[in-house]
């Protein structure tokens, strides 16, 4: 058998696993890594500018592409600088693998240079993590983290590789296994046959239907199942904001995204049903609103491949244990096959009570007389300039929840946002990671003046790469949606929300070899837009100036049920 | 309501961490908390007492199955099933106390493993309600109290393995 050292086991074992990219940032710990890494060219190192970019991009690339993202960072402060996004990738279960380096094994414990307890640190937001004890162990170890990233419902497993461990004097067999079997880890591979028929039955059953398809739909490739079913029975769909893609939106029976800035019709849709097929989705806090008051008349069926996510929050009367592809699939064929129909009364009842919903508020606001833009308007206009092709990540704040409004996705994974922890910072160095993964196709990222200075440092590897992204920064001068909660709660105080002392965006791009463009009013931007995408090998910075004074509508009153919103500044239900 | 969860797990360092940290992060309480290696050395077995209602015990236990080293795990309390502390005890005993003492420690079939002129060391086994009786039933000073934590295991043909 070929002999190796630990090092070459670990990129090697990356080539076995068929990993493209390799995110990463060298130091002490990892250098042996990284020598071996130096010796070979299968695996792309991508050498970001900051290990939490190195995390985002490869969550990007995972999102992106439904493969696992991986990372390599050194010890301590490179460990921990990772730690935001293993955290992002843990909420929103993105398939990843981090390897950090450690300090010599004989030194744990005694607060090395640039020793921390990784494994400690990140123990509640990692699905596993390993600590390498021994160099022979390292092959096993990696098709297991691999194979517990990507099964079940995914998440980031961290391997911790101790420097003595991959020292290139000792070399040690090498076989990468070909499948691995853990007692203790079984993910359930199909649903219960039983309980799948009879939630097919109480479906057929309803007069108020809804679908309720969330990320796992996005994940679990599950996207065809769902659109057939739905079409099969002419039943509404909403998407959360991590199931955006997952049913077209410029489909008539998509009530758009549910929730916190929800649609009208999706949350009145929600309120009223009678019956709730909630697939690959968790009954967050931002979608229920007050769970005592949720849906009070609905018959609920719950489809997750996570036991855990099931009656969690709101209680299944149907629970269905599964990958939500298969059980979607098996629900169809039932249906397909079933002598029982839906009513079509009631439906065509049901359908023309939302489409009043749609009439009495799909997405509306008002533009502004003096040229100043709204920044739905710049949604609007990436997605005429883009005709609904592009990638779009996005950061966090009001930018963030108008691109997912206004920009209508009709394919999954097209769509790339930190729903669960909703990160600032994550918007760049995600469309970095799509743009690899990508690199014909055009990667926008939408994001906040200040957002996207949490991780402004990427343009410098946007550069080395030559990525071509489009950055349009919704540039509202303030943390707009902290400054909307203030509105609205603390009586218009405040309180650090504006930023001051922004930097020429279009100069910073520059410095940085972009193309940086200005845009201040309402005329401007169609065409800077359209100047921004026909530039195909370049990075673009589009400075978009909008009125600081919007809101994000509609929203829910707090504590209160799902029909229950805001509509605009003046108006509530 | 009081639940004792058994758990079968990996026998691996970071596995304990794993379980005692997930009651942390997830706002559980532990009471009590025992865990040795079984026969098989390859596996552990976790003995927790914690508080809840059942929709939290359904939490817990769902939660506690997704860690990748829990191999099984059972709610004992759910079924008929035996439980046992074990507590040593070391007890202020001069004069005419020192009868009085032992009597109480015959009553409770408890033992004197050690003795010395002014102190008893007491072992006692039972449930966790017999050791609070008996601490409460002696009068003599208690000078120092430990406590196993709650085992348990099924009654009956019930088998918690692999
Ligand atoms: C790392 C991080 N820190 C703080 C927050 C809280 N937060 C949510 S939105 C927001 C403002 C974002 O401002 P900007 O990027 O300009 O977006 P806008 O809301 O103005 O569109 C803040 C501070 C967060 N989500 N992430
Ligand atoms: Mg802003």
């Amino acid at each position: 058998m070929e002999k190796l050292s630990g090092a070459e086991m670990v990129v090697r074992a990356l080539q076995d696993e068929g990993v493209e990219f390799l995110f990463g940032y060298p130091g002490g710990a990892v250098l042996h890594i990284y020598d071996a890494i130096f010796q070979q060219d299968t695996v792309n190192h991508i050498l970001v500018r900051h290990e939490q970019a190195a995390t985002h991009a490869a969550d990007g690339y995972a999102r992106s592409t439904g493969k696992p993202g991986v990372v390599l960072v050194t010890s301590g402060p490179g460990a921990t600088n990772a730690v935001t996004g293993i955290a992002t990738a843990y909420m929103d279960s993105i398939p990843m693998v981090v390897l950090s380096g450690q300090v010599r094994s004989d030194w744990i414990g005694d607060d090395a240079f640039q020793e921390t307890d990784m494994i400690g640190i990140c123990r509640p937001i990692v699905k596993h993590s390993f600590s390498i004890r021994d160099t022979a162990d390292i092959p096993e170890v990696m098709k297991k983290a691999f194979y517990i990233a990507t099964t079940g419902r995914p998440g980031p497993v961290l391997i911790d590789i101790p420097k003595d461990l991959t020292s290139p004097m000792a070399k040690f067999p090498y076989e990468y296994p070909s499948k691995v079997k853990m007692r203790s880890y079984n993910p359930v591979v199909r649903g219960h046959s039983g309980q799948i028929r009879k939630a097919v039955e109480e479906m057929l059953k309803a007069k108020r239907p809804v679908i309720y398809a969330g990320g796992g739909v996005v994940q679990g490739d599950a996207s065809e199942f769902l659109i057939n079913l739905a079409r099969e029975l002419n039943y509404p769909v909403t998407n959360t904001l991590m199931g955006l893609g997952s049913y077209p939106a410029t489909d008539r029976q998509h009530l758009g995204m549910l929730g916190m800035h929800g649609t009208y019709e999706a949350n009145m849709a929600m309120h009223n049903a009678d019956f709730i097929l909630a697939a690959g989705a968790r009954f967050d806090d931002r979608v229920t609103n007050d769970t005592k008051k949720f849906a009070p008349g609905a018959t609920i069926v719950h489809i997750d491949v996570d036991p855990a996510a099931i009656s969690k929050n709101v209680r299944a009367d149907i629970p269905i244990v599964g990958p939500v592809e298969h059980v979607l699939e098996e629900m169809l064929s039932i249906v397909k096959e079933i002598a029982t129909k839906p009513d079509a009364k009631s439906l065509a009842r049901w359908w023309e009570e939302i489409d009043g919903w749609r009439d009495h508020h799909g997405l509306r606001y008002e533009k502004n007389d003096n040229g100043l833009l709204k920044p739905q308007q710049v949604v609007e206009s990436l997605y005429r300039a883009t005709n609904g092709n592009a990638y779009v990540t996005s950061d966090v704040g009001q930018h963030q929840m108008f691109a997912a409004q206004f920009y209508k996705f009709d394919k999954p994974r097209q769509w790339i946002n930190s729903g669960g922890l909703g990160t600032m910072g994550f918007g760049l160095p995600s469309a970095m990671g799509v743009q690899f993964a990508f690199p014909d196709s055009m990667v926008a990222c939408v994001t906040g003046e200040a957002s996207i200075q949490m991780n402004i440092q990427e343009l410098s590897t946007c550069l080395q790469y030559h990525l071509p992204i489009k950055i349009i920064n919704i540039n509202n001068q303030s943390l707009g949606m902290v400054r909307q909660w203030q509105d609205m709660q603390y009586g218009g105080r405040h309180s650090q929300s504006y930023m001051e002392s922004l930097p020429d965006f279009v100069k910073l791009a520059e410095s940085y070899g972009h193309v940086g463009i200005k845009v201040e009013k309402a005329d401007q931007l169609d065409e800077a837009m359209d100047r921004a995408f026909s530039l195909k090998d370049r990075l673009v910075f589009l400075d978009v100036y909008v009125d600081p004074t919007e809101h994000v509508y509609p929203m829910h009153i707090a504590d209160s049920s799902m029909r229950d919103m805001w509509l605009s500044k003046t108006e509530r239900t | 309501m009081r639940r004792i969860i058994s758990i079968l797990m990996e026998n691996e360092p970071g596995a304990l961490s794993r379980v005692v940290g997930l009651f942390a992060q997830r706002g559980y309480n532990i009471e009590t908390l025992t865990v040795a290696p079984t026969e098989d050395k390859t596996l552990s077995r976790l003995t927790l007492t914690t508080y809840g209602d059942d929709k939290k015990i359904e939490q817990i236990t769902k939660q506690l199955n997704k860690l990748i080293e829990v191999v099984k795990l059972v709610d004992l309390t759910e079924g008929p099933h035996v439980e046992r502390e074990i507590m040593l005890i070391k007890i202020k005993a001069t004069g005419a106390q020192r009868a009085e003492v032992k009597r109480t420690v015959d009553i409770f079939r408890g033992q004197i493993v050690d003795v010395t002129n002014s102190l008893y060391t007491v072992q006692l086994a039972g449930t966790t309600d017999k050791l609070d009786a008996f601490i409460g039933a002696v009068e003599a000073q208690v000078m120092e109290v430990v406590r196993s934590g709650v085992s348990g295991i099924a009654r009956g043909e019930k088998v918690l393995s692999i």
